[in-house]
């Protein structure tokens, strides 16, 4: 390689990483580096270490190690048709900025991708080797994320899978009709192939071994992918009805949307707009109701004309509008499932209200000191000494409540 | 004039220090069993101070004072709050809990929620020190050190020290802070005084690459700026080196973003012809015919791409069937579970287990028979992380005909052994009582024989043991009847 200065290989190779939307450094094993003597640690939680003005939290060096690369998918900004600048890192750069961008504590780790050079074993064996070497020779117990290739072999990805926290294959698209238009290089089969043997292997490997009873280390942060959102014409209720069988086929720890964002030398097959960053955040909080609220996939949108997710309203109060024959819920009655779906109840303040009411009855006052905001709550609960009456089946209960909304936001 | 308040106060307790707890505690356990009320006691901090006042009632003898785990924890975190006032709060608290032991279950009170409240800013304060410390680099070698300065809003640099020495046990390290300093020299960890900021390093020469990374990272199309500062508030950027070009690149942002849309897009670069002729010579394979297989391998590459029913858009592969090309008898199942999906193998998940464990015990050899499945792609419901197994329907039994009719013409076995209804169904083209005919043979029109069962996984559905275990004889004795029909 040209002598390129390392800063400017930066430049050009985080800026070629910014549009992957994963961040997170969260969902691994805890470990710290007192016995080694090392450097590292991971707490389960990830810690954001600053904010991009994009609101984007900051968690880990995301770059790429080469935007050098032989497929042409038109949304990418490193497709090999761009006139993009290009760059390399070398194995050394990229442990060696690790390192010193960890001691002072800019980051939780590292998150490495990368376009495909020559071969995908080629690139993806660069790839492990920077891992290697973090964890062997550097004795680094932070957080590593590793985007693997698609088509690289079985045993540079299990090697992957030793010395990172998580593995993910972006997905792409939606759909496989998306991925042959955008990315006619790419094969969704593979795709899927990976992650079928990814989930395997992980399996496989939580088994505890017969010789040491101990469980092996793979990959403990899971597998997570990324597909584009806004680049083609799915809906939201498609796009979640591919999260729903990703998340079930693969056992995925996160489906990441990125809302399409115009890029510098765009491909002239893409709509260059804003990107539909509230579509994307309601598709994140749609993500949250099936992870964690018990939502199964068809009932998010059903009744929906469009199957789109409402802007103006997040994905589990528009679906309380349209299923108003299920509320008003006794908060001091109903159980665990019910509660998760009132609107502007979280978990957290659901267990909250769980314990308190073996101690008292709450109010309506109550349930709003627990909660955010009481504007949404307030037509589809039952409280001591508070019923919604006909408000419930109001036909203008939308705009009262995202009126209400909007003028809390105010303040 | 208000002389009459000075006084009020019957005991006086001096804390060692912000974040002597431990003084605290015994101080309060002391007042508490001595039946002091929570107006009775004023709490001072005096640097220096032997840890009580020994002018504290004694515990009286046998005097026990019980309270939940959970509130010495809370206690303890909510001790490092900056309110003067936390330490009578945490008092009146404790005073309330020996009357109203669930007093911290209910989220309501108003106590309870100001503890909640206290330890939630504590712990966001300790979160918000883990992530904005900034370390800078001092010296080399041996005398290599990284220091930071950080201005927490609240007394928490002891409790959160040990984090820092986890994470950075191999590294030489000293964080300042207004009100206490730790300093870890690879071996110990000590707490030290408070700093002035002049006492830390201003430059770091990797801090340019770090602001080459921020700036570089952020896309001027998403700029959100409220989202960053609520994370990230400005109180934090004086001390954030990347925050001073904060305002640089939100002011630049709109100018980026439109720049970027109004470049129209370029020719492609000079590589990308070489490139696409050097990776991808032919995009479009020929298509091959699928009538054109030889043998049942070949047709199996053939199935690989299949899209004769909707089921591949949600499965993994196609999982075809598995055998020597000649065998003498073709088992049919139903069609691949989630694990067979994945592994793209018939017969591999629990069902397949039992299979070949009974396969075993009629003596047959599972390497000289071939299994295979009447629908070839996985069809199920996601929930949550599971996939449930969902029974296909005619139509996708019709489909995938297809390619059973041409793995019998290609295998020509001289049995075939339907394992369950939808198996019946695909060999035999209508729907048969399965359970009436069990242990029979069928034949078609076109001669193939039929032997009907049941499918393997219904053995495992049966819970009750006795059950279960004769059902799994009379499945042993269909498949030595299998044996027979076929070496015959």
């Amino acid at each position: 390689m040209s002598a390129v200065p390392v800063r400017e290989k930066l430049a050009i190779l985080s800026d070629a990483a910014k549009y992957d939307a994963s961040c997170a450094s969260s969902g691994s094993a805890k470990r710290d580096s007192l016995k080694s003597g090392g450097i590292g640690s991971t707490e389960g939680m990830g810690i954001c270490h600053s904010y991009a003005p994009d609101g984007r939290c900051i968690s880990l060096l995301k770059i790429l190690l080469t935007n050098f690369c032989i497929y042409d998918c038109s949304y990418c900004i490193n497709r090999s048709s761009s006139n993009v600048r290009r760059a390399r890192f070398s194995i050394d750069e990229v442990v060696k900025l690790t390192m010193d961008f960890y001691r002072r504590n800019y980051i939780e780790g590292l998150f490495l991708s990368s376009g495909v050079i020559r071969s995908p074993d080629e690139t993806m064996g660069e790839m492990v080797e920077v891992a290697r070497r973090l964890r062997l020779e550097e004795k680094f117990s932070g957080y590593i994320h590793l985007k693997t290739i698609p088509e690289s072999s079985a045993e540079l990805v299990e090697k992957a899978g030793l010395y990172a926290d998580r593995l993910s294959i972006n997905v792409e698209l939606p759909t496989d009709e998306g991925v042959k238009r955008l990315a006619p290089e790419k094969k969704p089969e593979t795709i899927r192939l990976s992650m079928a043997k990814l989930r395997q292997k992980m399996e496989e490997k939580a088994e505890p071994t017969m010789r040491t009873k101990k469980r092996e280390r793979f990959a403990p942060g899971g597998q997570s992918t990324q597909m584009i959102i806004g680049a083609d014409k799915t809906s939201d209720d498609g796009i979640l009805h591919t999260s729903a069988r990703l998340y079930g086929s693969y056992h995925l720890r996160r489906v990441y949307y990125s809302a399409f964002s115009p890029i510098p030398d765009s491909s002239s097959s893409l709509p260059l707009q804003k990107p539909p960053l509230m579509r994307e955040h309601r598709l994140y909080q749609a993500d949250w109701l099936m992870r964690f609220y018990g939502f199964s996939q068809p009932e998010i949108l059903a009744g929906s004309s469009d199957g789109m997710l409402d802007l103006a309203i997040d994905p589990k109060l528009a679906w309380a509008l349209r299923n108003r024959g299920q509320f008003p819920v006794d908060i001091n009655r109903a159980n665990r499932e019910a509660l998760l779906r009132v609107p502007g109840l979280g978990t957290k303040v659901i267990a909250k209200i769980l314990e308190t009411r073996r101690h008292r009855r709450l109010r309506l006052e109550d349930v709003g000191r627990l909660c955010q905001s009481i504007a949404k709550l307030r037509p589809f609960i039952i409280a001591e000494g508070w019923s919604p009456g006909g408000l419930t089946d109001k036909a203008g209960l939308r705009d009262t409540i995202v009126r209400s909304c909007e003028q809390l936001s105010l303040f | 004039m208000q002389p009459a308040q000075l006084n009020l106060a019957r005991y006086s307790v001096q804390l060692g220090s912000e974040t002597d707890f431990a003084g605290w505690r015994d101080a309060a356990r002391r007042l508490a069993l001595n039946e002091v009320r929570p107006e009775d006691i004023s709490w001072q901090v005096e640097l220096g101070r032997a840890l009580h006042d020994n002018r504290l009632p004694a515990i009286p003898s046998g005097a026990r004072l019980d309270v939940p785990r959970a509130f010495i924890d809370h206690a303890e975190t909510a001790f490092c709050h900056s309110d003067p006032t936390r330490f009578a709060f945490l008092y009146r608290l404790l005073w309330r809990l020996r009357t109203e032991p669930k007093l911290l279950a209910i989220a309501s009170d108003a106590d309870t929620r100001r503890l909640e409240t206290m330890v939630k800013a504590i712990r966001r304060d300790i979160h918000k020190m883990r992530a904005f410390v900034r370390f800078r680099k001092i010296g080399g070698g041996n005398e290599e050190r990284y220091v930071a300065w950080f201005e927490p809003d609240h007394f928490i640099v002891e409790r959160n020290a040990a984090f820092f020495v986890k994470r950075f046990t191999g590294m030489r390290w000293t964080i300042l802070t207004p009100h206490a300093s730790a300093d870890w020299d690879g071996e110990r960890l000590a707490i030290g005084r408070g700093a002035a900021q002049g006492q830390a390093p201003a430059e770091d020469d990797t801090e340019a690459l770090w602001l080459t990374y921020f700036a570089s990272i952020f896309n001027p199309a998403r700029l959100k700026v409220k989202a960053m500062q609520k994370e990230m508030p400005k109180k934090y950027w004086r001390n954030l080196p990347e925050a001073s070009l904060i305002p640089e690149l939100i002011s630049g942002a709109d100018k980026a973003t439109k720049d970027m849309i109004a470049r129209m897009p370029t020719t492609p670069a000079p590589h990308y012809a070489k490139v696409q002729a050097r990776h991808w010579p032919k995009r479009e394979p020929a298509r091959v015919v699928e009538d054109e297989a030889r043998t049942v391998f070949e047709l199996r590459e053939l199935a690989k791409g299949c899209s004769r029913c909707p089921l591949w858009r949600e499965a993994t592969q196609t999982v075809f069937g598995e055998g020597p090309g000649n065998a003498r008898v073709v088992f049919v199942g139903e069609q691949p579970g989630d694990q067979e999906d994945l592994a793209g193998k018939p017969f591999v998940g629990p069902a397949g287990k039992v299979f070949d464990a009974i396969l075993d015990d009629a003596g047959v050899d599972r390497q000289k028979v071939y299994v295979t499945n009447a629908v070839k792609h996985f069809k199920f419901e996601p929930r949550g992380k599971r996939r449930i197994h969902s029974k296909p329907n005619a139509g996708e039994v019709q489909a995938c005909r297809w390619w059973i009719d041409r793995e019998f013409e290609l295998i020509k076995p001289d049995l075939a052994v339907a394992l369950g209804a939808t198996a019946a169904l695909s060999l035999l083209g209508n729907a048969i009582p399965v359970t009436t005919l069990r242990g029979q043979v069928v034949e078609r029109e076109d001669g193939l024989r039929v032997f009907i069962t049941i499918h393997p996984s219904f053995i495992l559905r049966i819970q009750e043991p006795a059950a279960k275990e004769a059902e799994r004889e009379r499945f042993l004795d269909d498949l030595k009847q299998v044996k027979k029909l076929v070496t015959v």
